[in-house]
Parts: structure tokens; C-alpha cells; sequence
């Protein structure tokens, strides 16, 4: 039976590498999640077979309330809100380490049967991680909904955080000499580990949320493995480390495109912090006379006679609900002829990816969305490239001015189309708090208004012509 | 001790297959990649069932522990698997 319940274990993971493999290609993706949900199912099962459990009642009780709170979830939330389920999930995801962790330890205490040193480090460690993860995690998800904003407090925030680390360390290596191993000193390294938490993420700005989300999404990965060490579990071992590359990736394809290092983002500040008043008044000048505007009736005419238009959508976009908006204006040009594609930053939504789901919503075909790397050399094709709610990733100052401070940074270089477009509110700067050349390049137009009303009254003009 | 080393052994070369897989993925992916990833990683309902069914009926606070953790792990794989899912056909349409 042991065998049998192993095997099980190496037959999950097998499934959750295939799964993985599935989500190479968007035509593959489906099927491999599903394959991924088999193989939980086979875990599920053969844990079930566990020769240790003896009352069932309580495990289905759980199941059924945890699947019941997990279908709701999954139904209301609305793509926009992707990034919170996920940080949530992440966080929860870490809630079930530490109490996987805790509950095995407390269990080998009352039954006077506590493993070795090498085993107790690894309770210490889900505990550890998947404290930070959950905490970690509820402040990610208050920040990116907008509940919580950025304290000026960062200083106070790290010191604490330092501190936290400091006890957490020295508490946890009185928990493995085995002189503090009560159950009070492991609640009270619980609470540590969620202050320990708060204190990493709370200095981090809104803006490096994505970084924030894909790093806890790694914890959480981790958190599990570490579980798997407690358990001697090599099944859950794989699954967490697949799961801790994943994020791990993610974190370092986040940052690339920021042009940022991970301990910048973690522990820099955001680079945007200082007096917004003197800006303000350089950017009136920097703007003054040089930027072209332009109307919705111009842009149709425009459009009318390109070939090859590319959409350059920003998180203004999702925020306006303009996808649709995009797709009626694309499909018109496509039944005029022209070639329509989707310059997709890599940072352009709120998490990795984003743009991508919420333009597929919006029933977009996959095959338009293009990356950064492959639509870069298309666009000096282009005859008309439109910006949408996209700020800092299409700023020319990141590739031409070495004093910039988002210099080096990679971008969409839509200045080399032929004409662009920007479709924005106001001159206002992005998340770098700079102004952005782009808009007084020679060609490029200016469309004020908001995204999904400019979008409107183009398909409109368009029809009449 | 040699369990650990075996089973360090193994956490590192999953390590590396994680890598070589996940670099495979595109960007159009990530985003149900990091849900999909967030339902595998709800495998510690494994823990979580061992930890809540063997204790007995009697009430103890690793009993309840082991009740909070098949409850939270649950949540991560059903809710996962299932925005996965619905994110995932989004993708397979073509317009």
C-alpha cells in the first residue's frame, strides 16, 4: 500500500509537468489544466488511502466548505480582478503551509513523537515562508484594490521588517535546539513571521505590485515544498518547486521589463518620490506648443488609408472598458483590408500577462496579441500605431536619453512608425513621473479624451467615410 | 538523513525541469500560468487531509488546524482549476 500511495504521488506530479507542458500553446492550454486537475485528484485520492487517517468526517467537512468558497470565487471575479485572486490565492496558499506545518508539529508533540533536528527545520521553514506569504500577500491584495496606499513611512516599515527578521531568525533557532519547542513559542513565531510579512511589502509601491504578486506566487511554491520535506513527500517536493520556478520566472521577466533589479524593487522604493510641484511646472514647458492634437474624425481618415495599424494598450484601457470598444474599431479596419495587430508590454497589465486575458475576453484572436520582442521590429511598418492608456512602456526617453531615469528600460518603439497616435485623459506623467517625449515627436498626434469614447466615435467616423 | 538528501535531491532537479518548462510558456499565458500554478500548489491538501484525519473525533487544536488547512487548500485548487479554466477558453476561441 505504501508503494501504491507513492506511485500515486509520482503519477500527480507527472500530471502537473504535463499540465505545465499543455500551457506552452494557447490551442494545448485547456487540456492541460484539466490533465493538472486529474493529477490533483489522484493526490487527493491517495492521500485519502493513508493508512494514518481514521475519521473522515472532518476532512470532507473541509472539502466541501473549501470548494464551495473556492467555486464562488472562481465565478464572480471579474477579469480586471485577477491580480487580487491571485495575490489572495497566494496568501491562502501560504495559510495552508503554516497550518499544514503547525498541525503536524502539535500532533507529534501530544504523541511524543517529534522528528529530528533536519525535521524541524523544516516546519520552521513553511511556517516561515508561508506566514510571509500570507501576509505578504493581504497587504499585495489591499494595495492593488486601491484599499491601502503607499505610506510615507518606508524607513519605519523596513526597520520593523529588520527587527521582525532579526526575532524571527533567533526565535526559530531556540525552536530547533529543541530548548524553546512549546506551543506558545510557535504561536508566537506564527505572529512574527506576519509582521515580518507586512513590514516586507508595505515600503513597496502599487506600481511593483506585479513584481510583489510573482514572488508570493514563488513563496507560496516554496512554502509547499518545505512541506513536502516536513511529510517526506517527494510528490508534494516537485509540486512546490514547479510551482516555485514558475514564480520565480515570472518575478525575473517582471523586472526586466521595469529595467529594475529584485532588491530594488523590494527594498529601493518606487522612483517616483520626490516633490511633484517643480515637475509639474518643467512639464508645462517641456509640452508647451510642441505637442499636435488631433480629433476623432482625423484619426478615421487616417486609419482609412493605413495598411498595417497596431493597438498599444495600457492599463487605461481596462480601466476605461474599452476592450470591446478596441475589437468593433478593429474589426472594421480588417473588413476595410487593413492589418491589425496588439503591441502587448510586458507591463502593461497588473500582473504578468493581463493585457493578454483581457483582451481575450473581449474575444480578441491570441494570434494579434504580439509581445514586446516581436513586435518591436514590425513597428517602423506601421502606418498607424494607436496608444491607449499606455504611458512610461512607449516613452522614447527610455532608448535616446541617458539622464532619464527610466533609461534602459525596454519599450514599445512605436515612435518609429509612421504616425502615432495617443489616446490619453491628460498630459499627465505615468507611474515614473516624468514627461514623455513621444508626445512632442513630430509624428505623433494627440487625441485627448477617454479611451472608450475616442475609440467610439472613430468606428463611428469610419462608417460615415 | 539520507531521506533528506534524497529528497533535497529531488527538490532541486524539479527546480530545474520547473525552469526549462516554465521558459517555454508565453507571455500570453502568464496570467492563467500564475492561477494554474496557484491550484498545483494546493497539492498541500496531501498534508493538510493526513494532518485533519488523524487525529480522532475528540476536539484538539491540531485536529481544528487540520480542518483550517484541508478548508484553505481546497479553496486554492477548485478556485484555480476553475479561473484557469475560464480564462483558458477565452484564449481558445478564435474571433
Amino acid at each position: 500500500m505504501f508503494a501504491l500511495i507513492n506511485f500515486s504521488y509520482l503519477a500527480a506530479a507527472i500530471c502537473f509537468i504535463l499540465g505545465i507542458k499543455g500551457m506552452t500553446k494557447p490551442s494545448t492550454a485547456v487540456r492541460g489544466n484539466q490533465l493538472a486537475a486529474v493529477g490533483m485528484l489522484i493526490a487527493v485520492i491517495a492521500a485519502l488511502l493513508h493508512k494514518e487517517i481514521i475519521n473522515y468526517a472532518t476532512i470532507i467537512a473541509g472539502m466541501l466548505l473549501g470548494a464551495a468558497i473556492g467555486v464562488w470565487l472562481a465565478k464572480r471575479t471579474a477579469m480586471t480582478q485577477m491580480p487580487e485572486l491571485v495575490a489572495s490565492l497566494n496568501g491562502v496558499g501560504g495559510a495552508a503551509s503554516v497550518t499544514v506545518a503547525t498541525s503536524t508539529w502539535l500532533h507529534a508533540l501530544a504523541t511524543d513523537n517529534l522528528g529530528t533536528t533536519g525535521w524541524t527545520v523544516a516546519i520552521l521553514v513553511s511556517i516561515v515562508i508561508g506566514a510571509v506569504t500570507l501576509s505578504g500577500s493581504l497587504v499585495a491584495v489591499l494595495k492593488l484594490h486601491g484599499s491601502i496606499g503607499d505610506s510615507g513611512r518606508n524607513r519605519a516599515w523596513q526597520l520593523i521588517a529588520l527587527l521582525a527578521l532579526i526575532a524571527v531568525v533567533g526565535g526559530s533557532a531556540q525552536f530547533a535546539t529543541g530548548t524553546g519547542a512549546q506551543p506558545l513559542a510557535l504561536a508566537a513565531l506564527v505572529g512574527l513571521c506576519l509582521i515580518l510579512g507586512v513590514g516586507l511589502v508595505q515600503p513597496i509601491g502599487g506600481a511593483d505590485m506585479p513584481v510583489v504578486v510573482a514572488l508570493l506566487n514563488a513563496y507560496s511554491g516554496l512554502a509547499g515544498a518545505a512541506t513536502g520535506f516536513v511529510l517526506d513527500n517527494q510528490g508534494l517536493i516537485i509540486t512546490g518547486s514547479l510551482v516555485g520556478a514558475s514564480g520565480l520566472i515570472l518575478t525575473a521577466v517582471m523586472c526586466k521589463a521595469m529595467n529594475r533589479s529584485l532588491p530594488n524593487v523590494l527594498f529601493g522604493g518606487a522612483f517616483g518620490q520626490s516633490g511633484s510641484g517643480a515637475k509639474a511646472q518643467d512639464e508645462g514647458d517641456f509640452y508647451a506648443g510642441k505637442v499636435k492634437y488631433a480629433t476623432a474624425d482625423e484619426l478615421a481618415l487616417l486609419l482609412d488609408s493605413a495598411r498595417k495599424v497596431v493597438m498599444v494598450p495600457g492599463y487605461g484601457l481596462a480601466v476605461a472598458q474599452a476592450q470591446h470598444a478596441v475589437k468593433e474599431l478593429a474589426s472594421q479596419l480588417e473588413s476595410r483590408g487593413a492589418s491589425v495587430s496588439y503591441a502587448i508590454h510586458p507591463v502593461a497589465g497588473r500582473m504578468p500577462g493581463h493585457m493578454n486575458v483581457l483582451l481575450a475576453e473581449a474575444e480578441i484572436p491570441y494570434d494579434q496579441l504580439k509581445d514586446m520582442d516581436a513586435i518591436n521590429p514590425e513597428l517602423p511598418q506601421a502606418d498607424v500605431v494607436i496608444v491607449l492608456g499606455a504611458n512610461d512602456v512607449v516613452n522614447p526617453a527610455a532608448a535616446e536619453e541617458p539622464s532619464s531615469p527610466i533609461y534602459g528600460m525596454p519599450i514599445l518603439n512605436v515612435h518609429k512608425a509612421k504616425t502615432v497616435v495617443v489616446v490619453k485623459r491628460s498630459l499627465s506623467p505615468g507611474f515614473a513621473g516624468i514627461p514623455n517625449s513621444l508626445f512632442i515627436k513630430d509624428n505623433s498626434l494627440m487625441l485627448k479624451g477617454d479611451a472608450k469614447d475616442v475609440l467610439q466615435a472613430t468606428t463611428r467616423a469610419i462608417k460615415d467615410l | 538523513m539520507e531521506m533528506f538528501v534524497l529528497s533535497f535531491t529531488i527538490f532541486i532537479l524539479a527546480l530545474f525541469v520547473g525552469v526549462e518548462l516554465i521558459n517555454k510558456v508565453p507571455p500570453t499565458l502568464h496570467t492563467p500560468l500564475m492561477s494554474g500554478t496557484n491550484a498545483i500548489s494546493g497539492v498541500v491538501i496531501v498534508g493538510a487531509i493526513i494532518s485533519a484525519g488523524s487525529t480522532d473525533l475528540s476536539p484538539s487544536v491540531a485536529g481544528a488546524l487540520g480542518f483550517v488547512a484541508v478548508t484553505l487548500a481546497s479553496i486554492n485548487i477548485v478556485a484555480g482549476f476553475l479561473v484557469t479554466d475560464r480564462m483558458l477558453n477565452m484564449f481558445k476561441r478564435k474571433g
